[in-house]
């Protein structure tokens, strides 16, 4: 018990620095990168909770996926930071006054597990008696009863794909693509002609 | 523990079919270089064509699969092949067009397949979840179909357009799925049907249902929510617009219909008055705003305004005989859209293709067969006995007054009378103006599409027997 709470302690920590580290970073690359730290800092608390699935997407589509088209985008386009954050402070109050609300909204969700401390128990889902992760559950319950809308899910996002190649590729006659049969193909019998080239004379 | 076993997949082979058959004809497009097109056009209808076979060949009266998610049902059945026939005309009619215009695309084919199997999806739907997944299937699908000419700014525009409203109706769709589930705990139909039984109508319950209606009144275009119709009507290329006119609709108003009568029996008096204030609006703006219109395409649009309004009268009165008036109207509608738009697929000169009315001036002396048929089919549309378009509005209008909705009915009436007037000007623009310059002859897959429609059109009277028993035997599977 010890030292899961040491452990929470520091993912915790780590996670609420590098979410400090975010939005006070002077470089967006490094911005991009304490984000993703911060992802992995809460994956690891997800673990904590016995969530490992929620964990894995957290890594897997959140660092994997939306982290590296952040990175991306502020790498391609030519956005000056410094002339962003020059109004910093004039939208301070305003800044402030969310995040008043945001804490105080949480101080009253975390009152109401102190005022009655059974609804606690609800919080964290209950594990399967019979030792199934949640992984397998949700495996189970996805491809069994609702097979049906996962396959239709992935007919939408197979219609989504094929509908932004016809909306957007261009076929240029002029670009030059590889053939790795016709490159491999080639002997120097057809790549190659051997002139002789008198002194003196240009061919 | 959920079981392991296979859910039972016979329901959804026609679905299954497509779906396999659009991955394989897009590896196809990939894979082979050179010009597919050709080739996956073919392929798309043999798919299309298996899944019609499918769809009824399937045994089984009522069928259940995926936990009671996905109903094939006659109703399912009936829809499902209407929409199929929506869809391989649109294909069918789009090979020449594109050849014309050169610019053909291998994925139009197969984006027509997804959509048509998003609508089957839709059709099949037996709850909230299923009904939200197949029409941002088919939604979707038909955005990238919109703007596929990406090199007309009309057709960028028309798709763009149909995207951004499209996607804040199913916004709207869905918020109103949510509070549906929060009051019902449910998005089963049944399980909402039963839970409104037990308990009525709290007011969560009825907000909901209006939110659903907004988000299906959009995607079958009826008023206050057309406004997309018109534009994406006439920038989408005229194929695309053949295609919108006809399957998406059918599909959108059989999970309409679905809904309301399944989900939402209990709540009739809640639901009628919204449909027959939805209905009669899309009636008249139908008549009254295609008086001015000089694109036959536009004019098109306000017309499937119109006509998906005459629709939802049979849907207001609630009953077996208003399902059936739906479906019968549904199934004529079809006929006789094919029928026009493989008329205005034929306007097309040496220049390029047309799409003004008067382009049309003086066709009877230029080329008889087709003006006459033209005509035929716009005393169709107009409702004019003893054609088809009649027997629709009867239908339809029969179930009202049988459940005395007298003011829908006369209202209706009263706006096909108006309505009248712009499909008869056409017909006179055809006869009675001086002959403007000659269209180029008619390729053979149009005259096919237009002489089987005007045959269905024009010869129904004869025989109705067999799609009034079909419409019945559909309609009373919902009940």
């Amino acid at each position: 018990m010890i030292l899961a709470g040491a452990f929470f302690y520091l993912f915790a920590g780590l996670a609420v620095a590098a979410a400090f580290m975010v939005i006070t970073a002077r470089n967006p690359v490094h911005a991009v990168l304490f984000l993703i730290l911060a992802f992995f800092n809460a994956a690891g608390l997800f673990v904590l909770m016995g969530a490992e699935f929620l964990a894995m997407i957290l890594v897997i589509v959140y660092v994997g996926a939306v982290a590296v088209l952040f990175l991306f985008v502020v790498m391609m386009l030519d956005i000056d930071f410094v002339e962003l954050k020059q109004g910093f402070l004039q939208y301070l109050p305003f800044g402030a006054l969310v995040g008043a609300i945001l804490l105080i909204e949480l101080i009253l969700v975390l009152g109401s597990w102190v005022i009655s401390p059974d609804i606690a128990q609800h919080a964290g889902a209950p594990l399967a008696a019979d030792g199934v992760t949640n992984t397998q559950a949700l495996g189970q319950i996805l491809y069994t009863k609702y097979v049906y809308f996962f396959e239709a899910a992935g007919m939408i996002l197979l219609v989504a794909m094929i509908g932004a190649i016809v909306l957007t590729l261009h076929h240029k006659p002029a670009a030059k693509r590889q053939n790795i049969a016709a490159q491999v193909g080639r002997d120097p019998k057809t790549a190659i002609e051997i002139r002789h080239v008198e002194p003196g004379q240009g061919i | 523990m959920p079981s392991m076993a296979l859910p039972n997949l016979a329901p959804a082979i026609p679905e299954i079919i497509l779906a396999v058959g659009a991955m394989a004809m897009l590896m196809l497009g990939v894979f082979r270089s050179g010009r597919v097109s050709d080739m996956i056009n073919a392929q798309a209808v043999v798919v299309l064509v298996l899944a019609a076979a499918a769809v009824i060949l399937v045994p089984g009266k009522l069928l259940l699969t995926f936990d009671g998610v996905f109903i094939l049902d006659d109703f399912a059945r009936f829809m499902k092949v209407l929409t199929i026939i929506g869809s391989l005309v649109a294909v069918v009619m789009s090979i020449g067009y594109f050849k014309a215009e050169k610019a053909m695309r291998f994925e139009f084919p197969i984006l027509i397949v997804l959509a048509t199997l998003g609508m089957m999806m839709m059709i099949s739907a037996n709850g909230l979840i299923a009904l939200y997944m197949g029409l941002e299937l088919q939604s979707l699908a038909l955005y990238v179909v919109a703007a596929i000419q990406r090199d007309s700014a009309r057709a960028t525009e028309a798709g763009l357009k149909y995207f951004v409203l499209g996607a804040l109706a199913s916004g709207m769709l869905l918020y109103g799925a949510s509070l549906i589930y929060g009051f019902s705990g449910t998005t089963e139909f049944a399980g909402i049907a039963a839970v409104i039984a037990g308990g009525g109508m709290s007011l969560g319950l009825i907000f909901g249902i209006v939110f659903l209606l907004a988000g299906l009144a959009f995607k079958v275009s009826a008023v206050p929510f057309h406004m997309w119709t018109p534009d994406v009507y006439e920038g989408a290329p005229t194929p695309v617009t053949a295609f919108f006119a006809a399957a998406p609709k059918i599909a959108a108003m059989a999970i309409f219909v679905r809904t309301m009568v399944t989900a939402f029996p209990a709540a009739t008096p809640e639901w009628q008055q919204i449909v027959v204030f939805i209905s009669i609006a899309s009636m008249a703006l139908g008549a009254f705003a295609a008086i001015g219109q000089t694109n036959i395409k536009r004019l098109m649009a306000y017309s499937s305004i119109g006509h998906m309004g005459f629709a939802l009268v049979g849907l207001a009165s609630g009953s077996l005989a208003g399902v059936k008036g739906v479906i019968i109207y549904l199934s004529i509608y079809l006929a006789m859209t094919a029928g026009t738009f493989a008329c205005i697929l034929a306007m097309r000169r040496r220049e390029g293709a047309v799409e003004e009315i008067d382009e049309l001036a003086g066709l009877a002396k230029r080329s008889p067969m087709f003006a006459f048929l033209l005509a035929m089919l716009m005393f169709s549309l107009a409702g004019i006995p003893p054609l088809a378009g009649f027997f629709a509005k009867f239908y339809v209008f029969l179930a009202a007054i049988e459940a005395q909705l007298y003011g829908l009915a006369v209202l209706g009436v009263l706006s096909s009378v108006v309505g009248a007037f712009y499909y008869l000007r056409i017909i006179k623009i055809m006869y009675f103006d001086e002959p403007a310059e000659a269209f180029e002859p008619m390729p053979g897959v149009l005259r096919t599409v237009l002489g089987l429609s005007s045959i269905v059109v024009i010869l129904f009277f004869l025989i109705p027997g067999p799609l009034v028993a079909a419409a019945d035997f559909a309609a009373r599977s919902l009940f």
